[in-house]
């Protein structure tokens, strides 16, 4: 008589304490240190793959897409500025940091933003001459560290961006660790070389919306009132903000959700705190348009801009403009497969590579090692650049033409509707196939 | 419309009235010096606490502001001898590159934040953050200082004849502090030092600099810096951070 053999119960994984939560435990259990990386939030939360385009039918004239002119050209900082920018694409870069990117990189990233008639943006750590060589329009950050912040650098700049939070870390400071101080960034940043460098989260002298107007005030005198004023703020409280940015006399607020990158900060910074940039765009409109500033004050919004459709769902959703750090280093080369073997010798694979605190990025981009950073042809990276932004800039006016407009700009929320319940709240725009806009119109 | 009056007391003394003229044309003028005006030095009347006052200004000539000012007054100088005849706001000397920036009174909170060179001296007392982030240059303040002075700063040296507030040197990297009177408490990483003949030297050198040579001993202060022990990240540091 056989033995009867009851089935098992088959092992289960918890939803909550999942693979990667078990090994997060493991991980700091073992080492009592929370982990630091780059780059934004990678959790999945709600985006511009949530929403769709509504195509011209019959209701809306269609553009032809090879012959009818659909422009891209923005102009930053008309409020205040004698000079403002004048871009021939809605699509900057984001500020990254001399330090954080090699030198190389941040001249690749100006060529290639050069080429396509928009602007980079310095970052902590100050202007370097590859950047400011090769950027035709270069935007100054002026960060609460102010490393390598002076007179001529300030002058020289075109706009000047007051950075008082990014999206993947509003409310943080930053960290550079000691093996990317090199002697020059230690030079530039007036620290010994190789300790840790930390990036203050506060401003040293000004500490509100009154006292940053007189900040700005006295930025403008400097500089003569010629350059415009960008705000940079991380995506928290964006109504807020902006509104407090229009009040404090900025000419451009810079708005940068949660998917935004950073050089280094705490992981549970990245993923916990912050809202996306989907959620985030229509509140700092609606400030805009509440204090009569829509268009007036520019918006240029970043975290999580990969290809034309996030750029046109930005704005539509009622950006001026948008700004790309990630999508940038990645058309540089960062996370390219060609790196896999190296990749794996460090833990990773690409693709998930986002150790840029560490200087050993195999792409050669987020380090100061020498031999790695000879592995970017500031040229070649340029090039891929330029081609990157070109192709963004042509879908975009692929989806403006379908939509029926002849600028990007005419681009707007009723040429929208969303895939979900929340990107529906949150885009304010309606369900598709119903007229629901959550908290807006009745169900 | 700038209006521009040659004073009687001095040849080439040029004087602005702010209650005749504007903070936009003074800077604008000291921004783009006229070779055809005689104008060193310029002196600044009638204020009303306005704020920017010479502002961004990169010339070797002697500015004198005959009132208190307001905010950041003389930001990011470079090469002028700017002198407050009055109180001074908040960020007096921020950022200061080169030159020098005498203030007769007392100045408000964050006087030469991220100051990179040049020498600031205050004659009465300074508030909170004096000195924070400080990246070379040299402040001397006659009086007191308030609280979270010289966080973080990297380099340069901070003298104060007074007492200071909480929190004095948080985490200090290479700036030197010098104080005379009591520290209320010192921040993260920030320790008392010895005084050596090096440091003796650089302060006597200090008080020069701030008109008072031979009439202050440097025996009676004692000298700040960083323990450097949180120069690099260590998860046995975390109490401290």
């Amino acid at each position: 008589m056989s033995e009867t053999i009851l089935p098992q119960t088959p092992p289960r994984m918890s939803a909550t304490f999942d693979s990667y939560a078990l090994a997060e435990i493991h991980r700091a259990a073992a080492s009592g240190i929370y982990d630091i990386r780059g780059g934004g939030a990678k959790r999945k939360v709600p985006g511009f793959d949530d929403l769709l385009f509504l195509g011209a039918s019959m209701s809306r004239y269609p553009l032809e897409g090879y012959r009818e002119k659909c422009d891209t050209s923005v102009v930053l900082g008309t409020r205040f500025a004698k000079k403002p920018i004048e871009l021939k694409i809605p699509i900057t870069i984001a500020g990254m940091s001399f330090g954080a990117l090699s030198a190389a990189a941040k001249e690749a990233l100006g060529r290639g933003a050069g080429a396509m008639g928009t602007s980079t943006t310095t970052g902590d750590g100050g202007m370097t001459p590859e950047e400011r060589g090769q950027s035709k329009t270069l935007i100054y950050q002026y960060l609460p560290s102010r490393y390598g912040m002076n007179l001529h650098h300030l002058k020289t700049a075109d706009a000047i961006e007051i950075v008082v939070g990014q999206g993947a870390k509003p409310g943080g400071g930053g960290m550079l660790l000691g093996q990317k101080i090199t002697d020059r960034v230690a030079q530039m940043r007036t620290l010994p070389k190789g300790i840790d460098q930390r990036s203050a989260c506060r401003h040293p002298d000004w500490t509100g919306a009154d006292d940053l107007e007189l900040k700005i005030q006295e930025l403008r005198e400097i500089t003569d009132w010629e350059k415009p004023i960008y705000l940079k703020v991380g995506a928290s409280r964006p109504y807020y903000d902006v509104a407090l940015a229009v009040k404090s006399g900025a000419d451009v607020v810079v708005l940068d959700g949660m998917q935004g990158g950073t050089a280094a900060t705490q992981d549970v910074f990245i993923e916990h705190i912050g809202i996306p940039t989907l959620a985030a765009i229509r509140p700092a409109v609606q400030a805009l348009q509440d204090l009569g500033m829509h268009r007036k004050v520019q918006l240029v919004v970043s975290g999580g801009i990969r290809n034309g459709a996030d750029v046109a769902k930005a704005l539509a959703l009622g950006a001026d403009a948008v700004a790309i750090g990630t999508a940038a280093m990645v058309a540089l080369g960062d996370n390219d497969p060609k790196w896999e073997e190296e990749y794996q010798k460090l833990g990773t694979t690409a693709g998930a590579y986002d150790d840029w605190q560490d200087g050993r990025d195999p792409a050669g981009i987020s380090t100061q090692t020498p031999d790695l950073m000879k592995r970017l042809d500031p040229v070649e990276g340029g090039r891929r650049l330029a081609n990157y932004l070109s192709v963004l800039t042509l879908e975009t006016q692929t989806i403006a033409r379908a939509c029926g407009h002849n600028h990007v700009h005419n681009l707007e929320p009723e040429d929208l509707v969303a895939l979900t319940v929340e990107a529906a709240a949150m885009a304010q725009v309606p369900l598709a196939g119903t007229g629901w806009i959550p908290g807006k119109t009745a169900l | 419309m700038m209006t521009i009056q040659t004073h009687k007391a001095a040849k080439n003394e040029t004087v602005f009235d702010l209650s005749q003229t504007s903070v936009r044309d003074l800077n604008a003028f000291l921004h783009q010096l006229p070779d055809d005006i005689p104008c060193d030095p310029v002196r600044v009347t009638h204020l009303t606490g306005d704020h920017s006052v010479v502002a961004g200004v990169d010339a070797d000539l002697d500015v004198q502001v005959d009132g208190h000012v307001g905010y950041f007054c003389g930001g990011m100088l470079r090469q002028a001898r700017l002198t407050i005849n009055g109180n001074a706001g908040q960020g007096v000397g921020s950022n200061i590159e080169t030159g020098r920036i005498h203030v007769r009174g007392d100045a408000s909170q964050s006087a030469g934040a991220t100051g990179r060179g040049g020498l600031l001296v205050i004659e009465g007392n300074a508030s909170a953050r004096c000195g924070i982030s400080l990246k070379g240059a040299d402040i001397v303040v006659k009086g007191n200082i308030g609280h979270l002075s010289a966080f973080m700063a990297q380099s340069g040296r901070l003298v104060v004849f007074g007492d200071t507030g909480d929190s004095l040197g948080d985490s200090l990297y290479e700036a030197h502090i010098y104080v005379r009177g009591s520290v209320t408490s010192l921040g993260a990483d920030c320790i008392a030092k010895e005084m050596r003949d090096e440091h003796r030297k650089e302060l006597a050198d200090l008080l020069e600099a701030a008109g008072e040579a031979g009439r202050i001993d440097v025996n009676d202060f004692t000298r700040y810096g960083s323990a450097r022990q949180l120069y690099n990240f260590k998860v046995d540091n975390i109490g401290a951070y």
